[in-house]
C-alpha cells in the first residue's frame, strides 16, 4: 500500500536555496490540511557540499524519501541530479536545472565536470521523465539570478498535489517583501518554461 | 493553527509551553536550534537564555537554575554529554529543584560528528530516564513531558532526539506559551546538594528504587504502544517506529504485532506480553541493541524459546537506519523478496566529488598556508573540531579527537619525543570551549609547542553563535568581549603574536617567530569569518588573473573555490570574496585588483 500522496527529493549545493523550496512546500501542504514530513542537510555538509532534502506530502511516516521512490526529482543543479538519481521512482519526473555549479575538485583540476548528455541520458534511463531547463538563465530575466530556486519551485508546481495559489501564499510568507514581485515573476516564469 | 515545524523548534515551542526559566547550552549539530529559537521566542517572558562556554558549563547552569525552583534545560549534541558527564552522573544522585531536561542530540551516522555514540547508554549509565522521539511532534510532547516527569521522581530527564528528528520538519499544532513560575529562591539542603560521601551513599540507594519507580510510570507512557496481532512481532525505539510502520503498510502485513517503545527504561510489561505473544520477534533500533538488550532479559523469564533478531544481522548496529533497511530486513524476516538499493552506474563513474570544503576567501586556508610555509612539512600540525578540520587537504591538520584536544595531543606528541616542529591549531569557540585548560597544561609543563587560535570572531561551523570573544550574547545583547591575547599571557604562553591571515607575509613572519620561540607559543589568527563579513555588508575588493597567467597552478593548488584552471590559465570567478590572498601567492604577479 502506498505510504505517501507524494515524495519529492530536492538536491543542489550548499547555498542554492534547496531549504527555502522544502520549507514553501511544507507549508503550503500544512495549508492545504495534508501531513507533511521533510528532512533538511544542516552543518558540515552545507560548506558547499551536496545537499539533499527530503519532503513528503501526505505522509505520517518517516521523514526520508526511500531510493527508487521519489515522484519528483528536482536538481537546483545537474551533476547533483545524476549524484541523487537513484532516488527516482520508475514512473517518476526528473526537473533538472543545467547550469553547473563546479566543484572545488573540478576548478582545482583534480576531476571532470561531465557533459551535460552525459548526465542527462542515464536519468532518461531509469525514470519516465527528464525535463531540462535553465534556471538560472530564466531567474535573470525575472530579475535575480538568486530566484533560481523559485523557478524551479514554479516548475515543480504542476507535478505535486498542491495548488498554485496555496504555493504563492507560502512563498509570499518565506521571501523578504522586497524580493516578492521578483520572486513570484521567477514561479511563473518556471511554471511556463515546462508547460 | 499546524505549523511546519523543524523539530529543533518544535522541541523549543514544547520548552515555553512547560514554562521554562532558563535554557543553557553549547552550539553542535544537529542540536543548535533549540537555544536559537528560544532566544527568538523569548520575547518579555522572564527566561534567561545563553550559550555557555561549554556543555559542562551549560549543565551546571542550568542545575543551578532548576535548584532555584525554575524549569531549566540545557542543549548539547551527543558529544557534548561527554563534556558534561561529569554534573550529569552526579546529578541523578542529587536531584533536582524544578524540572531539569537534558536535550542530547544524537547523530547516526556522523552527518556532522566525530563519532555516532548513543545517548541512551549515558541514560542506563546514570540511571536518568531517557525520552526518544520518532519526530518533531513527540519531541514537542516529550519537552513539555520531560518536565513533568522530572518533578514527580526528582530526578534529571533526558530528551534524545537525532539528526533525523532535529532536523526533520513535521506539521505540528503548537501550544501556548506560558510564562515560568516558582519561588526563585535557592533552598539550602546540604543532604540533596553536597556530594560528600556521606550523603551520596544513601542517595545512590534512593536512586536505585527511583529507577524501579520510574520504569513503572513509563510503563504506561503514551510512546509506548502495543498492537498485539500474529506471531511474527517488531519491536522499534524511536524513529525505527516510524520506519516498522511505514514497512509494515507497504509490504500489507495486516498480522505483524508492534510494540513502539519511546521511553527508556523500556516498558517492560508491554515488551513481556509480546514475547508470550509472538514466536519470533525482531528489535528494530539505530545503534547500540540497549533495547534487544531487555528483551533477551525479558525473554529468559516469560518465553525462552522465542526467536530474537535484531543486531544479530539482521538490522546494522553502524549508521542510521532507514525505512528501506527496515523493509528489507521484515521482507527476510517473513521470507519475502527483498527490494534492492538502487544504484546508478554512471553516478558512481563519471560525477566530481562535491567534498563541504572551506569558503571562497576563508581566512583558515591563509592561515594554514602561512603556517606550513613557516613550519614546514616535516612539522607535527594536530588540529581541532571546526571548520578548519575541512583543510586536511592542506597538509596542517594531523589530528581531529574531540574538542579542544589540538593542544594537549600537540603536548603529549611533544613528551612523547617527537623533535620536529609542532604546530597545533583551534578555533576561537573551540578554544574557549575545550582548549584553555590545554594551553595552561602546556605551559605548566613545558611543552614547546606553538597553538594556533583560528579566530574568525564566531562559532562558524555550526551556524555562527557568538560566544564570549565576541562581546555579544545568546539573545543578542552586549557584554564582556575577552581579549584572547589576555587569556592567552595569563595562561602562561611565552609568546603571544597576532597575525592577519590574509596579509600572508607579516602572517609567515608570525609563524617562523613563534617556530623559533623557545617555549610555549601562541599565534592568534585573526579575521572575520567570511560568511559573517559577508552579511555585515563589508565591502570587498575584486581581483583578476592577467593575460601572463603562467599556468603554474599555485594558486589552483591552493583550493580556493573562486579560483579555476581553463584553457591551462587560471581564473577567478564569481565566488571571489577579494581576500587578494592568491595575488600574493602568484609567483608571476599576474593576479591583480581591479575596479568592479
Amino acid at each position: 500500500m502506498k505510504t505517501s500522496e507524494c515524495d519529492i527529493v530536492i538536491v543542489g549545493v550548499g547555498g542554492q536555496g534547496v531549504i527555502l523550496i522544502s520549507d514553501v512546500i511544507g507549508r503550503a501542504a500544512v495549508k492545504s490540511g495534508k501531513p507533511v514530513r521533510g528532512a533538511e542537510t544542516h552543518g558540515m555538509a552545507q560548506r558547499g557540499g551536496s545537499v539533499i532534502n527530503h519532503t513528503r506530502i501526505g505522509c505520517r511516516f518517516s521523514p526520508m524519501v526511500a531510493v527508487g521512490r521519489a515522484d519528483v526529482l528536482l536538481a537546483l543543479e545537474p551533476a547533483e541530479a545524476l549524484r541523487f538519481a537513484h532516488f527516482l521512482s520508475p514512473e517518476g519526473v526528473a526537473l533538472v536545472n543545467t547550469t553547473p555549479v563546479l566543484p572545488v575538485t573540478v576548478t582545482t583540476g583534480k576531476a571532470r565536470y561531465p557533459a551535460m548528455e552525459e548526465i542527462l541520458a542515464p536519468l532518461r534511463n531509469i525514470c519516465k521523465a527528464v525535463v531540462p531547463m535553465d534556471a538560472t538563465a530564466i531567474a535573470k530575466q525575472a530579475g535575480t539570478v538568486q530566484a533560481m530556486n523559485v523557478v524551479m519551485l514554479g516548475a515543480l508546481s504542476g507535478h505535486i498535489p498542491l495548488s498554485e495559489d496555496i504555493l504563492l501564499a507560502a512563498l509570499a510568507e518565506v521571501v523578504p517583501p522586497r524580493y516578492l514581485e521578483a520572486n513570484q515573476k521567477a514561479f511563473a516564469l518556471g511554471k511556463a518554461e515546462v508547460e | 493553527m499546524r505549523e511546519y515545524l523543524l523539530g529543533n523548534v518544535a522541541i523549543a515551542k514544547g520548552f515555553m509551553e512547560a514554562g521554562i526559566g532558563l535554557a543553557a547550552g553549547y552550539p553542535g549539530t544537529p542540536s543548535s536550534e533549540i537555544i536559537e529559537t528560544l532566544a527568538d521566542l523569548r520575547g518579555d517572558l522572564p527566561l534567561h537564555v545563553e550559550w555557555s562556554v561549554n556543555e559542562k558549563v551549560a549543565l551546571e547552569v542550568a542545575a543551578g537554575a532548576s535548584w532555584t525552583d525554575v524549569r531549566a534545560a540545557a542543549t548539547m549534541k551527543h558529544v557534548g554529554l561527554n563534556v558534561a558527564a561529569d554534573p550529569f552522573m552526579t546529578l541523578a544522585y542529587l536531584g533536582i529543584g524544578a524540572g531539569l531536561v537534558v536535550v542530547c542530540a544524537d547523530d547516526p551516522f556522523c552527518h556532522s560528528s566525530q563519532n555516532e555514540q548513543d545517548s541512551r547508554r549515558y541514560s542506563e549509565f546514570a540511571s536518568v530516564p531517557c525520552l526518544d522521539p520518532a519526530d518533531p511532534k513527540e519531541a514537542k510532547d516529550m519537552a513539555v513531558y520531560g518536565f513533568e516527569l522530572s518533578e514527580k521522581f526528582n530526578i534529571p530527564v533526558m530528551l534524545r532526539p537525532t539528526t533525523r528528528v532535529s532536523h526533520a520538519r513535521a506539521d505540528v499544532e503548537p501550544g501556548v506559551a506560558r510564562p515560568c513560575g516558582g519561588r526563585r529562591q535557592f533552598t539550602k539542603s546540604p543532604g540533596q546538594r553536597v556530594a560528600l560521601p556521606v550523603h551520596a551513599r544513601p542517595l545512590h540507594t534512593e536512586l536505585t528504587k527511583k529507577r524501579s519507580a520510574i520504569e513503572e510510570e513509563l510503563q504506561s507512557a503514551p510512546w509506548n504502544r502495543l498492537e498485539l496481532k500474529g506471531e511474527s512481532g517488531i519491536i522499534a525505539a524511536g524513529i525505527s517506529g516510524l520506519y516498522a510502520e511505514e514497512a509494515i503498510q507497504d509490504l500489507d502485513l495486516e498480522d505483524m504485532s508492534l510494540l513502539r517503545i519511546g521511553t527508556y527504561p523500556v516498558p517492560s510489561r508491554m515488551i513481556s506480553q509480546l514475547l508470550e505473544h509472538v514466536s519470533r520477534v525482531m528489535v528494530v533500533e539505530e545503534l547500540e541493541p540497549v533495547v534487544e538488550e531487555q528483551v533477551e532479559r525479558l525473554a529468559r523469564k516469560v518465553n525462552p524459546a522465542v526467536e530474537i533478531l535484531g543486531k544479530d544481522g539482521s538490522i546494522p548496529r553502524e549508521g542510521e537506519l532507514d525505512f528501506l533497511t527496515v523493509r528489507n530486513a521484515v521482507a527476510r524476516l517473513l521470507g519475502r523478496s527483498e527490494k534492492p538499493a538502487l544504484r546508478v552506474a554512471a553516478a558512481e563513474k563519471i560525477l566530481p566529488p562535491r567534498p563541504p570544503a572551506l569558503c571562497p576567501g576563508c581566512s583558515h586556508r591563509a592561515t594554514y598556508y602561512a603556517m606550513r610555509k613557516a613550519f614546514g612539512k616535516k612539522a607535527v600540525y594536530p588540529s581541532d573540531i571546526g571548520c578548519y578540520t575541512m583543510a586536511v587537504g592542506m597538509g596542517t591538520v594531523d589530528t581531529c579527537l574531540c574538542m579542544g584536544s589540538g593542544i594537549t595531543l600537540a603536548s603529549g606528541i611533544r613528551f612523547g619525543g617527537e623533535t620536529e616542529g609542532i604546530c597545533c591549531s583551534l578555533g576561537d569557540s573551540t578554544f574557549l570551549h575545550g582548549g584553555m585548560t590545554g594551553l595552561l597544561n602546556a605551559a605548566y609543563n613545558k611543552a614547546r609547542i606553538t597553538v594556533t587560535i583560528l579566530d574568525n570572531s564566531t562559532t562558524a561551523m555550526t551556524g555562527h553563535q557568538p560566544h564570549p570573544g565576541t562581546g555579544v550574547t545568546a539573545t543578542g545583547e552586549s557584554t564582556v568581549q575577552v581579549s584572547l591575547e589576555a587569556l592567552a599571557k595569563a595562561l602562561g604562553a611565552g609568546l603571544v603574536k597576532t597575525v592577519d591571515p590574509y596579509d600572508l607575509d607579516k602572517a609567515i613572519e608570525g609563524f617562523q617567530k613563534a617556530k623559533e620561540f623557545p617555549g610555549l607559543s601562541v599565534v592568534i589568527a585573526r579575521q572575520p569569518c567570511v560568511i559573517k563579513a559577508r552579511r555585515s555588508g563589508a565591502g570587498r575588493k575584486s581581483f583578476a588573473v592577467g593575460e601572463d597567467c603562467a599556468g603554474c597552478r599555485v594558486c589552483v593548488d591552493f583550493g580556493c573555490p573562486a579560483i579555476e584552471f581553463e584553457g591551462e590559465k587560471a581564473r577567478i570567478n564569481a565566488l571571489c570574496t577579494g581576500c587578494g590572498v592568491c595575488a600574493k601567492i602568484c609567483p608571476s604577479a599576474v593576479i591583480q585588483e581591479v575596479r568592479k
